[in-house]
């Protein structure tokens, strides 16, 4: 029967609402207001050590509580195979529950696939028969008959008005 | 939606503060310590703990301190009482184990520091308040010396502690405060005994029982000096019944005792002599004494009339005088009183105000002041049994015209208020009714069925025998019902709620049928005692009927079958292996005898290592001839080896589970078949040694066996050996796998291993030709006795947490993909995508297999803190999650229980059948618009350069 007794941490918040678990619920433990918290007697042995604290990803803690030295505790995280020097528990990470919401943007349609659609076709409705119209006349009568004796329907034919001159 | 409980309050201290918001601090059945705002009933802070770690006494010490002791008297901590930190923790060991005493004297001092007296473990300790210090502890080892009562005079250094020897001598121990120094010990014998309880009637007088429980002992030990008095029962109270017990009760001067029928007060006199004061046959409830001035006690008593109680505060010194007097209308669903904490508070014109905590039989808590029930907490609720879910009821399209009348004057009377609110007129009522007025009449909240099956009823049983309705929209309880089958009677002594069971689920032709639901009953703790079963109506949770049984329930087996009502079959199978046919009408019998061949059902004896298969034989012979009754036969069993295995875990499919189809088509479009059998069982075994705590075993001595068991052939389909690994095994079994989540020793870490059953006999089935051609085997003969052609894959993963729940959630179609629900040792639950318990995962898949949607393989599971379903919220002491399909198939209801509830809908593949609540549907409108706004212009210009054109 050793007694086991460990450092905490100080987290930044509040601490009131953190549990201390040993063996995945055996004896649950809360904090103290300076971050200590203790197991009383523990027999010598392997055992799990966890937090349950919302907001925070804490590695469950190996420890080993030695029979021959009485009070000697090794302890190592077993996420991550660390071993600690003393039984000082830190959060691994923090942790966001919610997911950002994507702000609406006008960016965001823009870039959508359906946004890109109509993108090209607001381009090729209003720029082409701009570029259509830049054209030397003569060029493009030339290009008009050309397409007519391969019996393909000209781009211009196909615009409104664009056919019917 | 999340509520908050704390479950059935064993003790409360009132905090005295002048200042502040007014406080009241419980310590509940459910191991919960918390602080209740006294105004509201709301929860200031709450703190649940450790299962072994059971709450034996609650005070306020310095009127800022909160102490506990604990776990059987060996912890005592103080928490700070404005916000609930806890301030120290101190262990407190003996030599045996004793009754426990906490005491907090407000006038003992200690340099500055107040000292609390605790006695536990047969050693009386005297504690620091503001460290947790042990000042001084004295032992009383004599051996068979029991304590009593621990006695801490008010204005003096001096400790009482007294108690019994050898159970015929009365001992008492005079101890100095100060120091813990033994300053008189006196004794004296009774040759009577003693039996039961002691009451304090004074300072240095106590009342007990003899043996028989027909003599009343007044011992006093006034000086240090032990002098008695003894009067029979008889002498007080001409036609008493039955040997009698103390009410445990501190008020001083008087002491109630009760006897079978009658409840009686009685007053000390001076010199051990007593008086009857009040005899009473109602049901009553006595609460502590208060002290209101320096010599003036005031406690409060509670009587039960039909529909109502009666509340009345007295002194204690003069029992005919009432302080007050007050009738409040209670709600018979609570049942009787269970507890009364009585409070005072100074009124405006310097008069004394009391007001009561009341614990109802139903657990709920209500506080009493001025003839009102000022709030109530439904607390039953956190200590819940069984769920099960309801239909709600079809909306109906005719509506009577008085109806709409009145809805439409609802109807202007809301706009009007909406209007003013929007005006920024309305008053603070005006607001709160537009919210509640909002809410009721929100979709989510109606009290109709929905097209999306997203609004239920969640049938709930609670220990307290209470069945409760809650809305899934917005947690409200529709309606609650206490269980008079689950009340206290002389045919059933303590009934125990055991399950509830959908009776009777209304589609198609009986739809007129409101849905009901069995809840099954046992009278009391042992398997063998007799069953009551009770239908409750699901819409208005009236009781339809209840039935005594003649027979014990050992198991209870809802059959596929259901009459022309539609209720279901149901099989109860009692402690001599019969089974009883319910309901008991000649239809539900015809199609039982048509199924008669067709039924098998497994038993699990854990503590002899033995599962077993049943079939039916025959109808019951003997005894008592039964239509209804059947005698049934073994069919097979499988024993597991008691000294190297202990059953720890058995896992079947859930009856209503669907399953979508039976291929799966892998990656180089080849097909499994999954092996499908609602008849399959997942048994976990360890090894003896293992099934203790973490860390009780090395891993050499440590080892965990799965099975998968066959339950209508006996035969082991799969068996599975994870050495060093110990329990406890949590698992799930859904469609073709199962999930079980156990504690890897050698590396010291959980571990979760899924195990897919794959069906071989069936592969050849690929080719189309063959089965055009009818060259298939589906209509081969299939034999019990011929091996099923079965292959499995598993694969294990470490995962970081203990669990305490796992789930699976379940879909209408089961088309949508499988999350599982993993109910973490934090309280809260995490959805992780069954596509990490993959077994066909590996470290570089190839390209086709990552098309499939297989992930590499990692060693860990990952923990994705978006994937908390409970988000930033915890269910504090969880104990179960429940899934249940919506209507619409992509969407699932998850509903979590422990000391808090929890609901929510998951949607595991996302919403692909329906749009999400924050799809904008102005963006939408805005783009019909800007589009037929397009339109048009674009027509106009085309119109006009066309004009132009015929112009050139």
């Amino acid at each position: 029967m050793a007694g086991l007794g460990t450092k905490g941490f100080v987290l930044p918040g509040k601490t009131s609402n953190v549990k201390v678990i040993l063996n995945g619920g055996q004896i649950v433990t809360y904090l103290r207001p300076d971050g200590y918290f203790s197991f009383q007697n523990i027999p010598a042995g392997t055992h799990l050590i966890e937090v349950a604290a919302i907001g925070y990803f804490f590695s469950p803690v190996r420890v080993d509580v030695s029979a021959r030295n009485p009070g000697k505790v090794q302890a190592a995280l077993t996420e991550n195979r660390r071993g600690l020097s003393e039984l000082v528990l830190e959060p691994l990470r923090d942790e966001q529950y919610y997911e950002i919401r994507e702000p609406f943007s006008i960016m965001s349609v823009v870039k959508s696939p359906m946004g890109l659609m109509v993108g090209f076709m607001l381009v090729v409705v209003f720029l082409m028969p701009k570029l259509v119209e830049n054209m030397d006349p003569e060029e493009m009568r030339r290009a008009q008959e050309e397409m007519r004796n391969q019996g393909v329907p000209s781009l211009a034919s196909l615009l409104p008005g664009g056919g019917r001159n | 939606r999340h509520q908050q409980y704390i479950g059935k309050v064993k003790q409360a201290v009132f905090s005295s503060q002048r200042a502040g918001r007014k406080r009241v601090v419980v310590s509940t059945e459910e191991n919960v310590i918390a602080s209740l705002d006294l105004r509201h009933g709301e929860i200031f802070w709450r703190h649940l703990l450790g299962a072994d770690d059971v709450i034996d006494g609650i005070d306020i010490g310095l009127g800022k301190y909160v102490i506990t002791l604990s776990s059987g008297g060996s912890i005592l901590r103080s928490w700070n009482l404005p916000d609930g930190q806890m301030v120290w923790e101190s262990s407190l060991q003996g030599p045996k184990h004793s009754k426990l005493f906490l005491l907090v004297p407000t006038n003992l001092k200690f340099d500055k520091d107040n000292v609390l007296v605790v006695f536990s473990n047969g050693r009386l300790h005297a504690i620091s308040c503001i460290d947790g210090e042990v000042l001084w502890k004295k032992d009383f080892e004599a051996e068979s010396f029991e304590v009593q009562q621990v006695i801490q005079p008010p204005g003096s250094d001096l400790i009482y502690v007294v108690g019994f020897a050898a159970s015929y001598q009365f001992e008492m121990y005079q101890i100095n405060a100060k120091n813990g120094e033994l300053l008189k010990h006196e004794s004296a014998s009774f040759s009577s005994g003693f039996s039961g309880e002691v009451s304090l009637v004074s300072t240095e007088t106590v009342v007990a029982l003899d043996s028989t429980g027909s003599i009343l002992l007044t011992i006093s030990f006034q000086d240090g000096k032990i002098s008695s008095q003894q009067t029979p029962i008889s002498n007080l109270v001409e036609d008493s019944l039955g040997p009698a017990v103390i009410i445990p009760s501190s008020v001083s001067g008087i002491f109630a005792i009760k006897t079978d029928a009658v409840a009686v007060f009685i007053r000390v006199m001076g010199e051990g002599k007593l008086e009857v004061v009040e005899k009473t046959t109602h049901e009553i409830a006595v609460s502590d004494a208060l002290s209101i001035s320096e010599d003036q006690q005031a406690f409060a008593l509670i009587q039960h009339a039909s529909s109502e109680i009666h509340l009345t505060v007295k002194l204690a010194h003069d029992w005919d005088g009432n302080l007050l007097k007050e009738s409040v209308k209670m709600d018979w669903q609570r049942g009787l009183v269970h507890k009364v904490f009585i409070n005072n508070y100074i009124r405006t014109d310097r008069s004394y105000g009391f007001r009561v905590l009341i614990v109802m039989e139903d657990h709920s808590l209500l506080l009493l002041q001025q003839g009102e029930i000022v709030w109530s907490r439904e607390d039953g609720l956190a200590s819940i049994i069984d769920v099960t879910t309801s239909e709600l009821p079809v909306e109906r399209n005719g509506v009577s015209v008085a109806k709409v009348e009145h809805n439409l004057f609802e109807w202007l009377k809301g706009h009007m208020l909406k209007l003013k609110g929007t005006l920024m007129l309305a008053s603070p009522e005006d607001m709160a009714a537009i919210q509640s007025m909002r809410l009721k009449s929100s979709e989510k909240s109606k009290m109709t069925r929905d097209h999306n099956g997203f609004r239920k009823l969640l049938i709930v049983l609670t220990r307290a025998g209470k069945l409760f309705a809650l809305h899934t929209g917005d947690g409200r309880i529709v309606w609650s019902h206490l269980l008079w089958s689950l009340h206290k009677s002389e045919a059933c002594q303590s009934p125990i709620g055991l399950n509830l069971y959908q009776w009777q689920v209304p589609h198609h032709h009986a739809m007129d049928e409101n849905p009901s639901v069995l809840v099954v009953t046992r009278c009391g703790p042992s398997s063998d005692t007799p069953g009551v079963l009770s239908f409750v109506d699901t819409y208005t949770g009236k009781e339809l009927s209840s039935l005594s049984l003649d027979h014990a329930v050992v198991q209870v087996i809802p059959l596929p079958y259901t009459d022309s009502t539609e209720q279901r079959l149901h099989l109860l199978i009692n402690a001599d292996k019969h089974a009883h046919l319910y309901p008991k009408t000649s239809e539900a019998l015809s199609i039982f005898k048509r199924e008669f061949l067709n039924i098998y059902w497994y038993s699990v004896e854990d503590q002899n290592g033995i599962i077993k298969g049943h079939a039916l034989k025959c109808k019951c012979t003997g005894e008592v001839a039964d239509e209804f009754c059947f005698d049934t036969r073994d069919l097979w069993s499988v024993v597991f080896p008691s000294e190297s295995e202990k059953i720890v875990a058995t896992v079947t499919r859930k009856l209503n589970e669907v399953v979508h189809t039976q291929a799966k088509v892998v990656a180089d479009q080849d097909v499994m078949y999954k092996y499908i059998s609602r008849n399959l069982l997942f048994v976990a075994t360890v090894a003896p040694k293992g099934s203790g705590e973490i860390g009780s075993v090395t891993p050499e001595e440590s080892w965990l066996v799965a099975y998968l068991i066959d339950t209508v052939t006996g035969r082991i389909l799969h068996r599975v050996t994870h050495h060093g690994s110990q329990g406890p095994v949590h698992a799930v079994f859904s469609e073709n796998w199962v999930v079980y989540h156990y504690f890897n020793l050698r590396a010291h870490r959980y571990e979760m291993s899924v195990i897919e059953i794959y069906d071989q006999s069936r592969a050849d089935n690929k080719d189309v030709w063959k089965l055009v051609l009818g060259k298939h085997n589906l209509t081969s003969p299939t034999s019990l006795f011929s091996r099923p052609e079965v292959i499995t894959k598993s694969q294990s993963y470490f995962f970081t947490h203990s669990l305490k729940a796992i789930a699976v959630t379940s879909t209408a179609k089961g088309i949508t993909s499988k999350q599982l629900l993993l109910g973490t040792i934090g309280d809260q639950v995490l959805a992780l995508d069954k596509r990490f318990l993959d077994p066909r995962r590996t470290v570089n898949p190839t390209q086709a297999e990552k098309e499939e949607g297989i992930i590499p393989l990692t060693d860990s599971l990952p923990i994705i803190p978006q994937s908390y379903v409970t988000h930033a919220l915890r269910v504090e002491g969880l104990r179960g999650i429940i899934t249940v399909p919506a209507k619409l198939e992509s969407t699932t209801l998850v509903f979590a229980h422990g000391v808090d509830l929890f609901f929510t809908q998951l949607a595991p593949s996302r919403t692909y059948d329906s749009l999400t609540e924050d799809f904008s549907y102005a963006l939408l409108l805005i783009t019909i618009v800007a589009l037929v706004a397009a339109i048009f212009v674009t027509w106009r210009l085309s119109e006009r350069k066309e004009l132009q054109e015929k112009w050139r």
